[in-house]
């Protein structure tokens, strides 16, 4: 790739030793995460597109999905496949609580995880023109129970439309159907997680079948179906500091209705969770 | 009339380094600089006075000097090299008395500039990858440091406000390094260690030396007002800090880091003052797009910035200190400004463009546009 300073593509430093951008993301460890990451896409999740032509070959746009499984694996199948089939590099915003982690907070960051800010936000998808990915849902969609799967939570406060209206890009939506039942969550633990100072603590079917720590980090082989919905753009002004807050809402909850009668209208067609 | 300047903190790196620089411009009438010690840099003209560090002397010199210009480099940015009290007796008292003392009722003073720090943005795993000069920290400041550092901002903030015919500029540098400058990061890559919290390698930014006097220089001698993020392009992960610097890496447990660290620091193994700590778990970016807008260019990146201080080191290390330590001798510097037997030429002072090869320290730096 050919460094294109106006995207922030910086000229080459003679001093520099390793390929970690300003984001923390290596192209070096983003193959090593898609040699992985290819495992899961093709053998145990048998990932399958439809519409991936309505993301953008280029641009910005903020990819939004909904979130599910314990661990959710939706996130690094959605990057990986968009790299596979369009070769564009995504971005994925997640909870800070990332970067408190050790270890994993510094994989995420390598592998091309980005903390959800709105400056980071106005960055990737206005600055640098690139495609960002966001779960609106926050944690409250990979903590719901396995009896509420597949019912989209609040879209936070819509900051994730307000990022797409200020940085003037595209939001596309993504339902994801297969997530839920990789690691369903049967009861959460919520004083265990305060005292461990993590967002929840789940007991899943995983951790039933293949023990504590097994349980934490194996998924169950559900098939991966992800539909991409039109594009929705506003027409808006880009780059005002704020937006008027009944649109914000009623654009995040418009989105909100879209993806979940995708999800309604997916399941129905969904023969068995393991073979789709 | 040329500027007459008024530095703090002379006999520190800072101090020294920007005098050296202003005392050779042509535009520049007189500098004088204020410190607790002696001067470490060997200064052509500049006067210098030995004061206690919060400046309680420093209304007078100022309504006596006419200065119209205040630089104040000294403020304590390495929480280990000093109690608490100290640092908040020089970073909060010292600005407060220097502020005073420039706003006082028939104030000759016109601009000053203050070397503040990219720690008052904090390193918070909620932060933002770049900080603009108005992003708002993300968690209050904690440590006494980043307090007594926010709370200095916040006097030159009412200063700013209620003295609007003076043109304040504040700097805020990411870590320096270089050649000769002394911090918790350089004594640590001199002793071939970089610390690092296990398991985290976040992205740090720094400025070289030269960058941040060149730039100090500049905001002086070009009258820019405003607060500005300095640091080089790029940020690098610590992992990669250590490869340039030629160091290896000390993990250092994630856990009780402080208690874990403690012996080390003691034996004199390491150096890891606690705005260390938090940056180097969660590292800190700051954008500088603003002051590139005024025409400022750097020399080098942040990389670049690592590789000069793994130069030193490598020299020193197969010469020893090559560099003559210099001993300032009140004495001598006085025969050699005042006495009438030392012989002056005419025309004693380069004008910007001719001293660009020779200024003292900025030898190797690129010259940015002079902004006069």
């Amino acid at each position: 790739m050919v460094p294109d300073p106006a995207r922030g593509e910086l000229r080459p430093d003679p001093a520099r030793r390793s390929d970690v951008d300003e984001w923390g993301r290596s192209e070096r460890w983003r193959h090593v995460a898609r040699q992985v990451g290819g495992c899961y896409y093709r053998r145990w999740f048998r990932v399958e597109w439809e519409g991936i032509a309505n993301v953008p070959l280029e641009g910005g746009a903020l990819l939004v999905a909904n979130h599910g499984g314990a661990l959710p694996a939706d996130a690094p199948m959605i990057m990986q496949g968009i790299e596979e089939q369009l070769g564009r590099p995504v971005y994925g915003l997640a909870d800070s609580f990332f970067r408190t982690v050790p270890v994993v907070g510094t994989i995420w960051s390598r592998a091309g995880g980005v903390p959800a800010h709105p400056d980071n936000a106005q960055r990737i998808l206005s600055d640098h023109g690139r495609l960002a990915l966001v779960f609106p849902e926050g944690e409250k969609g990979p903590s719901k129970l396995v009896s509420e799967r597949y019912r989209l939570r609040r879209f936070g406060r819509g900051g994730f439309v307000e990022a797409a209206m200020r940085a003037g890009v595209p939001i596309v939506p993504i339902a994801v159907v297969g997530s839920e039942e990789s690691m369903p969550i049967l009861l959460r633990l919520p004083r265990a997680a305060r005292a461990l100072k993590l967002p929840y603590l789940p007991v899943t079917v995983n951790h039933l079948l293949l023990g504590p720590v097994l349980g934490s980090i194996v998924h169950l082989p559900a098939k991966f179906r992800f539909r991409v919905l039109e594009p929705v753009t506003f027409d808006v002004e880009p780059g005002l500091a704020k937006y008027e807050r009944g649109r914000v809402m009623d654009e995040a909850e418009a989105i909100r209705q879209h993806l979940q009668e995708a999800l309604y209208d997916m399941l129905s067609q969904r023969r068995s969770i393991w073979f789709g | 009339m040329g500027r007459r300047i008024l530095i703090t903190g002379l006999d520190t790196f800072w101090g020294g380094r920007v005098a050296a620089a202003l005392e050779a411009d042509a535009g520049v009438e007189m500098v004088l600089g204020m410190g607790t010690g002696t001067p470490s840099v060997p200064l052509e003209r500049t006067e210098y006075v030995r004061a206690d560090s919060s400046y309680s002397l420093l209304a007078r010199i100022v309504k006596a000097t006419q200065v119209d210009t205040i630089v104040h480099t000294f403020l304590v940015v390495d929480s280990s090299a000093m109690s608490a009290r100290a640092m908040h007796e020089i970073n909060v008292i010292g600005t407060m008395n220097l502020l005073a003392a420039a706003g006082a009722a028939d104030s000759s003073v016109r601009q000053v500039v203050v070397k503040s720090s990219s720690l008052v943005y904090g390193a918070n795993p909620a932060d933002p990858a770049w900080f603009s000069e108005d992003t708002p920290r993300s968690r209050p400041a904690r440590s006494r440091l980043e307090r007594s550092l926010v709370e200095v901002e916040g006097y030159v903030r009412d200063f700013t406000e209620s003295n609007p015919e003076v043109t304040v500029s504040m700097l805020r540098f990411a870590n320096v390094l270089g050649r000769e400058i002394t911090t918790p990061i350089s004594r640590n890559l001199a002793r071939g260690v970089m610390p690092c919290v296990a398991g985290f390698d976040p992205l740090i930014q720094f400025v070289a030396e030269d960058d941040a006097v060149r730039c100090l220089e500049a905001v002086v001698l070009g009258s820019i007002g405003g607060t500005y993020n300095v640091a080089g392009d790029g940020k690098i992960p610590v992992s990669e800090v250590a490869s340039i610097g030629g160091a290896r890496r000390l993990p250092i447990s994630p856990l009780l880091t402080r208690q874990v660290a403690a012996p080390l620091i003691r034996l004199g193994w390491l150096d890891l003052p606690g705005e260390l700590e938090s940056l180097l778990r969660f590292g800190r970016g700051i954008d500088t797009s603003k002051l590139k807008a005024t025409g400022f260019e750097f020399s080098t990146s942040s990389a670049g910035a690592v590789a000069r201080c793994a130069e030193t080191i490598r020299l020193r290390k197969a010469v020893g200190p090559h560099l003559a330590p210099y001993r300032y001798d009140a004495d001598v510097e006085a025969f050699f400004k005042h006495s009438p037997a030392i012989v002056r030429s005419p025309a004693p002072l380069k004008t910007r463009s001719a001293r660009s090869a020779t200024a003292a320290g900025t030898a190797r730096a690129a010259r940015s546009t002079p902004h006069s």
